[in-house]
């Protein structure tokens, strides 16, 4: 690179910034700051409110535990589901591979002569493979026929959920064994709480936020991280870069099920039975407006685990509230989706506001 | 003599640095067909949107019939009798002939379509014109011509009086072109004026009246078709002098060796046979009208499409490339005309965009990505290509277009990039960044890249090229030393005036 023009100085390139580069990068900042505080502080006044009119149940620590219980199999779900969407994709068969997996893993784990944490392992291993696989089925049309991946595991949700309820003919799969115990409905470190007097924290729990930092981590630091944003954000410019789109894009499927697949595990070792009609309900889509609400914009190329699971907290706390005001499930549903669609139109605004600019 | 069918009087229209019009005066008068020539950029496509109500213009005014009127959207051009054929025909695909001829005025009775009067008004316009097309069939099913055929018929069904066709001559065979000039006669026998641009100068004797050269946003000169031959039309398209703002071209080394070779290059339909040869160190240009297959040239040596046939070698290697990252492997650098839907993510920041040809050099034992390793280089090159940006964390959304173009080169010399593909390398930014790119081009040579440059600006081609060919409709037409070439051979040859 020595051929190049030796710079005079970072100074002088620094001070040819473009006006207009400038006043966006300030009016950007301030934008960002304006935001931040403008959310902390509705949510400090919410919270107080909150808290008030449930006469002050909501801030004990084991109420809050109890949110983080709920959410975690939806989390875990918007967590792959982040995956997709970053990539302009949708995933709408996670629900139903939930069900899947857990039909599946529950007869593989009274089949199989294992124990403790063999059989764990390899009930695990082989419910990540089946949602892997499921994954993999769904990336292929979207990849090799450019087919709209809203169709594709549309046709997944019904398959998987069809061969969940032949698997076991319609009946739950009680599990024999019962050394899912522990992971699912154990506390983490329970004799070290107990003996502070705290709430102990719930395993899935500690399951949950491991999932989500590996995410984060696999999606903000590594190149098949940045490989995902790029090709939510331009595929053509991305594929010209040389990125290998066709693998990066059925990578994010196998994720997608393979989060199902762990989700699937959980909600199975919880119920000590793998049953059909598992998330097979509210959860798909409440995964999605988890992801979305949590800033992931359904066009691709933005988003964040971190957002995500904020996403999913907003989702959970909402209900938790409402359930400690006594609002009813019918109206819980509608402040739901009003909710719902907010954010999305504060996203359009954004986007509107970015394009003008 | 009547009043002129349509006068556009004086237009000016200006864009972010850019002159697009600069005070356009030209007069259509009834059954007639005025030619609208001139290079790219030169004004045609604005001066036509402004006539259609696509886009407002900046000044000036236009009369038809003599009374001035004001056209501020399509509908108003539509109700004026303004029928734009444009060269992406506004058709929908899955509907027949009859419903797009009266689609946005369907005859109904009651609430309902009334299928009957459709398909008799709109067989009564296609009878009129002598056209018989099958109406009863999705358009996609049918050819380019037929598909022109229905869209002329459904400007007349708005009785349209004043008709602008862009380049409807580029798609069809000769024998459609033959029924094309037919109909067009038939029109202007019936009182239309057409407004007919094209690129294809040898054609316009067939079937224009008078010829309107453009040139930077200025109509510069109007004749009668019989008072203007070829040679005069061409020079009055490129009438200016070279600009003086190219940077020194170095001589290629005399014992320069090939570097990229291409051979029977094909890639259907805009790549018939392409071959050359580039060394180290040098320009090839590519000139040519637009769709004469130069892009699609360069997209086929990237791999960005794969060819169907033909070989690329690099140094003399093979490159079987079956995807850009082959050719990327292989020191390929393909600089696209249009940076924002191909060479960027404007959503990524300047260092997401610089390292993202050549991730793996910046991923750490830990397959993690080296943030600070990726900082250090993007502020090397930040500064070494004077960048002009905040800093490497900004988005390259924000960033002029001249530094979003360094944002690419960035990007292929982090990837050590040695041959360089460059479309449209200028477009769309402004003078003094043009200029900048022109040296970097000149520092890559100096580094021993080689350079294929493909560019509708003929200054740009003959000033910045060591030699030029010059291609049309898929095949080599001529090729120049950077001495013999002049822009009237160069036009004269791309528009095919004249055999090579």
């Amino acid at each position: 690179m020595a051929a190049f023009r030796q710079p005079q100085g970072d100074t002088e390139v620094k001070t040819v910034l473009t006006e207009a580069a400038e006043q966006a990068r300030v009016r950007q900042t301030r934008m960002y700051w304006l935001r931040i505080a403008l959310a902390i502080a509705a949510l400090l006044v919410i919270v107080i409110l909150v808290n008030w009119a449930a006469g002050g149940s909501f801030l004990e620590p084991s109420n809050l535990i109890r949110v983080l219980r709920q959410i975690t199999y939806q989390a875990i779900l918007a967590f792959g589901q982040t995956f997709v969407i970053i990539t302009a994709g949708i995933d709408l068969s996670v629900g139903s591979l939930v069900s899947l997996t857990g039909v599946a893993m529950a007869l593989f784990a009274n089949a199989v002569p294992f124990h403790g944490f063999a059989l764990i392992l390899a009930t695990l291993l082989f419910g990540v493979a089946v949602g892997a696989a499921c994954g993999f089925i769904n990336a292929i049309p979207v990849v090799r026929l450019n087919l709209p991946p809203f169709i594709t595991t549309l046709a997944m949700m019904l398959m998987a959920v069809g061969l969940s309820y032949k698997l076991c003919h319609g009946r739950p799969v009680a599990l024999q064994s019962t050394d899912f115990s522990h992971i699912g409905y154990g506390l983490f470190l329970g004799g070290l709480f107990d003996r502070l007097h705290l709430p102990g924290i719930p395993v899935v729990v500690i399951w949950m936020i491991v999932i989500a930092i590996v995410a984060s981590v696999l999606l903000m630091r590594t190149r098949f991280g940045r490989y995902v944003f790029a090709l939510g954000g331009n595929e053509e410019a991305a594929r010209l870069a040389g990125i290998p789109v066709a693998r990066v894009k059925t990578l994010v499927y196998v994720i997608s099920g393979t989060c199902a697949a762990i989700a699937g595990f959980l909600l199975m070792a919880n119920f000590s039975s793998g049953s059909p009609n598992t998330a097979t309900g509210d959860e798909l889509l409440e995964s999605i407006a988890a992801v979305v609400v949590g800033g992931t914009s359904l066009m691709g190329g933005r988003g964040s685990i971190v957002g995500t699971f904020f996403g999913a907290l907003l989702i959970g706390v909402l209900y938790n509230v409402m359930n400690l005001l006594g609002i009813e499930s019918y109206t819980q549903k509608i402040v739901l989706g009003a909710v719902i669609l907010l954010a999305v139109v504060l996203d359009e605004l954004r986007k509107r506001y970015l394009a003008r600019t | 003599m009547p009043a002129p069918l349509l006068e556009m009087r004086d237009i000016g229209k200006s864009f972010p640095g850019v002159r697009a019009l600069d005070g356009v005066t030209l007069q259509l008068y009834a059954g007639e067909v005025l030619a609208l020539v001139g290079e790219n950029g030169a004004g045609k496509s604005t001066l036509m949107k402004i006539l259609s109500g696509a886009q407002p213009a900046d000044r000036g005014s236009i009369l038809i019939d003599g009374r001035e009127v004001h056209i501020t959207g399509p509908r108003d051009a539509e109700r004026l009798g303004i029928g734009m054929i444009y060269q992406e025909f506004n058709l929908v695909p899955a509907l027949d002939a009859i419903e797009n001829i009266t689609l946005g005025d369907e005859p109904c009775s009651g609430i309902f379509l009334d299928r009957k009067k459709a398909a008799e008004e709109a067989s009564a316009i296609l009878a009129e014109l002598g056209i018989t097309i099958p109406v009863d069939v999705e358009v996609s099913r049918l050819s380019v011509a037929q598909q022109q055929m229905i869209e002329i018929a459904k400007a007349l069904r708005k009785h349209a009086r004043i008709i602008v066709m862009d380049e409807p001559t580029a798609t069809l065979t000769e024998n459609e072109i033959e029924k094309l000039f037919a109909l067009i006669k038939q029109l202007t026998s019936t009182g239309v004026g057409v407004v007919y641009i094209s690129h294809r100068l040898e054609e316009l004797p067939r079937i224009a009246d008078r010829i309107t050269v453009m040139r930077d946003g200025r109509a510069i000169e109007t004749r009668k078709i019989a008072d203007f031959p070829p040679e005069d039309v061409i020079r009055a398209m490129v009438g200016r002098t070279l600009e003086a703002h190219f940077p020194d071209l170095p001589p290629v080394k005399a014992d320069a060796p090939v570097v990229l070779s291409v051979r029977n290059l094909v890639r259907h339909p805009a790549v018939n046979d392409i071959s050359f040869d580039v060394r180290a160190g040098e320009i090839l240009g590519l000139a040519g009208l637009v769709g004469a297959g130069r892009t699609e040239t360069l997209r086929a040596i990237a791999a960005a499409d794969v060819p169907q046939s033909g070989e690329v070698d690099i140094r003399g290697h093979r490159l079987a490339a079956h995807s850009p990252r082959d050719s990327i492997r292989a020191g390929v650098a393909f600089i696209t005309e249009d940076r924002k839907t191909q060479g960027l993510i404007l959503g990524m920041t300047v260092r997401e965009n610089i390292t993202l040809a050549h991730l793996d050099e910046f991923v750490n034992r830990e397959f993690l990505i080296d943030r600070a390793k990726e900082t250090a280089v993007a502020s090397k090159y930040i500064a070494e290509l004077r960048i002009r940006t905040p800093s490497d964390e900004q988005l390259v959304r924000n960033l002029s277009g001249g530094t979003q173009q360094k944002v690419v080169l960035a990007k292929w010399l982090v990837a050590n990039a040695s041959v360089f593909l460059f479309d449209e390398p200028t477009r769309g930014i402004d003078i003094g960044s043009k200029s900048e790119i022109y040296h970097l081009m000149i520092e890559l040579l100096q580094r021993g890249a080689t350079i294929v440059m493909v560019s509708s600006e003929l200054p740009e081609v003959l000033g910045m090229s060591h030699r030029i060919l010059v291609i049309r409709e898929g095949r080599i037409a001529a090729e120049f030393s950077r001495d013999q070439a002049t822009p009237d051979k160069i036009i004269a040859i791309a528009t095919g005036t004249v055999a090579a």
